[in-house]
């Protein structure tokens, strides 16, 4: 469990400046979520932390991330190793579609050099409880992960980023394509979870960041083409109730966005 | 208003309501569609049927006269047909059919690992500048005529192949099993530069269509391999190559295809021998498309045409298999990825 502290990043797709002068802690041990409006940013900023933005072409950031004391935009730093370090989970499932169930929860594992049966079938097994999946895959783990339902296929790749027990969980919109029930389960996983991983959700869905998360930040932007800006980032229940800006306030009680 | 106008209205009303959501509407569009495709569908198979029907027909006395099964055996010796005998039939064509198999054979073997891998370089790997001048190259590569790549076989490959075939002699020929493929004399013209011509031939078939394959890898998979820590190499093999591997089996049997039909750039490099089978693939040989090409202009022997026609059909026999095995196996393979393709 490791704390991020984002300092004063800018994140630029080619000329277009997508993100502006953020800057945030996120602590360990706790749920922290990423509202806003659509386009503001989240997105750009939450992949900042993985250093999955720079894969985009033309895609660049100005300012530093550090995990713990490591700076992970260092000079020494492999990209490579920060993002085994730090899982991610998308806004749309993507198991890889072509893989069983189980080679989908070992992928990461394998990537980093894992090849004991008995540890990847523990860690297997482990990771799909977690993630609320075992019992209804435990039969079939051999089968593509392309032939779940949509719920099922982004509960595996929960699975899949827990798997390597990373230090740091990234949830893009986790929720956003799924139904009410699978929601649910979704929420209740990431309130198991919280004990060990430092998690960021980025939701759209007002009560979802009430219900699961600690701390919430507010993004937004001033206009079409400006860059998204942290407005203001506080414990959830001062922001839902008392927050300190009132485009916040318009934002959470739904006269804006 | 009257009341009974005001019913003619609302029934004009429903009428033209009906009127547009009346199937008739779509299904003209449809229909001229559906029937434009089921035409040239039609067209296709006919076409096919046709040429089939000509070169049967075209080769039928041969087959008469000799009898169908008495083409299955290896040596091809048209002078010494004649046209009171029947017995034993000079035209025997599984030499042919040998040499066309293990010339594609190798021709796929060097082929489609080194395409694919140029393939992965140009779409994975390369910087963006590169990547046109790569690309419009290999499509050039597809634009030179087949003669030039014979000319090339006869002048550049066959005196560069004689180091290799040397070293294939004194090493791999001595290996027990396998050894009879690679035993000299090695005389330059043979099966070995024909292979070689041919994977270069088939080359950019082969790149294009895994090239193309590849760039319809979903983002979301590429992304999905990266942020789990994936090198470079480890997100092609976890994302790209998984989800293209139908795609590329179906750009190699492509790529097959095309190797089972080359004429020219084989004839002048193969050697065109014709009276038996060279299991060394440093000897000369012949394919079934060779043989037609190097003897059609000048058959001048009893069912000697003929028997190339029988060759003809063999040969098309031959692709047909082909392409409807490479079919089942891209349509299983699409079937288990759960995509078609
Ligand atoms: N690959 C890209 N190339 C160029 N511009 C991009 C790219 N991805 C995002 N952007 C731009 O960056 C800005 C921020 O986008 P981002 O996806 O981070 O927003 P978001 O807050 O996640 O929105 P949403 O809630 O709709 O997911 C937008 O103006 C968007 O157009
Ligand atoms: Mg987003």
């Amino acid at each position: 469990m490791k704390r991020v502290s984002v300092d004063a990043v800018s994140a630029y797709f080619g000329a277009h400046k997508a993100v502006e002068d953020v800057s945030m802690v996120i602590e360990p041990a706790r749920v922290t979520a990423l509202i806003g409006p659509s386009g503001c940013g989240k997105s750009t900023l939450i992949r900042t932390i993985n250093r999955l933005h720079e894969v985009v072409p033309g895609a660049r950031i100005e300012g530093t991330v550090h995990l713990d004391e490591i700076d992970i935009y260092g000079e020494s730093i492999d990209p490579v190793l920060v993002r085994r370090q730090i899982g991610m989970v998308f806004q749309r499932p993507n198991p890889f579609p072509t893989m069983s169930i189980y080679d989908n929860v070992a992928s990461g594992l394998r990537l980093n050099r894992v090849k004991n049966k008995d540890t990847l079938d523990s860690a297997v097994e482990r990771s799909l409880k977690l993630a609320g999946l075992w019992d209804e895959v435990s039969s079939r783990l051999n089968n593509p992960g392309g032939g779940l339902s949509g719920g099922q296929q982004q509960r595996l790749c929960i699975a899949r980023a827990i798997a390597v027990e990373p230090a740091v969980l990234l949830m893009d919109e986790p929720c956003s394509a799924l139904d009410p029930i699978s929601t649910l389960k979704i929420e209740d996983l990431i309130h198991e979870l919280k004990e060990r991983y430092t998690i960021v959700i980025v939701t759209h869905n007002m009560q979802q960041a009430a219900r699961v998360s600690d701390v919430t930040a507010f993004f937004t932007i001033a206009g079409a083409g400006e860059p998204g800006r942290l407005i203001e980032m506080d414990e959830t229940s001062k922001i839902f109730t008392n927050p300190g800006d009132e485009r916040t306030e318009a934002y959470v009680t739904g006269r804006f966005g | 208003m009257p009341k009974g106008k005001a019913k003619e209205v609302a029934r004009a009303e429903t009428s033209s309501l009906a009127l547009q959501l009346s199937k008739k509407r779509r299904i003209t569009g449809d229909a001229i569609f559906a029937n434009l495709n089921r035409a040239s569908g039609i067209a296709v198979i006919a076409l096919l049927i046709a040429m089939i029907w000509f070169v049967l027909s075209e080769a039928t006395p041969s087959l008469r006269h000799y009898g169908i099964f008495s083409f299955f055996h290896t040596r091809w010796a048209p002078s010494e047909a004649s046209l009171a005998s029947s017995s034993p039939n000079p035209y025997g064509i599984v030499q042919f059919i040998y040499g066309t198999a293990i010339v594609s054979i190798i021709a796929m073997v060097i082929s489609v690992p080194v395409g694919v891998g140029v393939a992965l370089f140009i779409s994975e790997v390369c910087p963006k500048k590169l990547k046109k001048t790569l690309t419009t190259l290999t499509e050039l590569l597809a634009a030179v005529p087949s003669v030039v790549y014979g000319f090339w076989g006869i002048a550049v490959l066959v005196p560069a192949l004689r180091p290799a075939a040397g070293f294939m002699e004194n090493t791999l020929a001595k290996i027990p099993g396998v050894g009879g493929f690679f035993e000299g004399p090695f005389f330059g013209f043979s099966i070995l530069a024909a292979s070689v011509v041919l994977s270069i031939m088939v080359l950019p078939t082969v790149i294009a269509i895994s090239r193309e394959v590849f760039s319809t890898v979903p983002r979301d998979h590429r992304e999905a391999a990266i942020a789990l820590g994936g090198t470079r190499w480890e997100v092609i093999r976890t994302a790209v190559l998984p989800y293209s591997r139908s795609g590329v089996v179906g750009a190699s049997f492509l790529g097959l295809g095309r190797a089972l039909g080359e004429t020219i750039a084989v004839t002048m490099v193969i050697g065109n021998s014709v009276l038996g089978i060279s299991w060394s693939i440093l000897g000369q040989g012949a394919t079934l498309a060779s043989v037609i090409a190097n003897e059609f202009t000048e058959a001048n022997q009893p069912f000697h045409i003929e028997s190339l026609f029988v060759a003809g059909f063999a040969l098309m026999i031959l692709t047909l298999v082909v392409n409807v095995i490479a079919r089942v196996i891209v349509a299983r393979m699409g079937a288990a990825t759960g995509r078609a393709s």
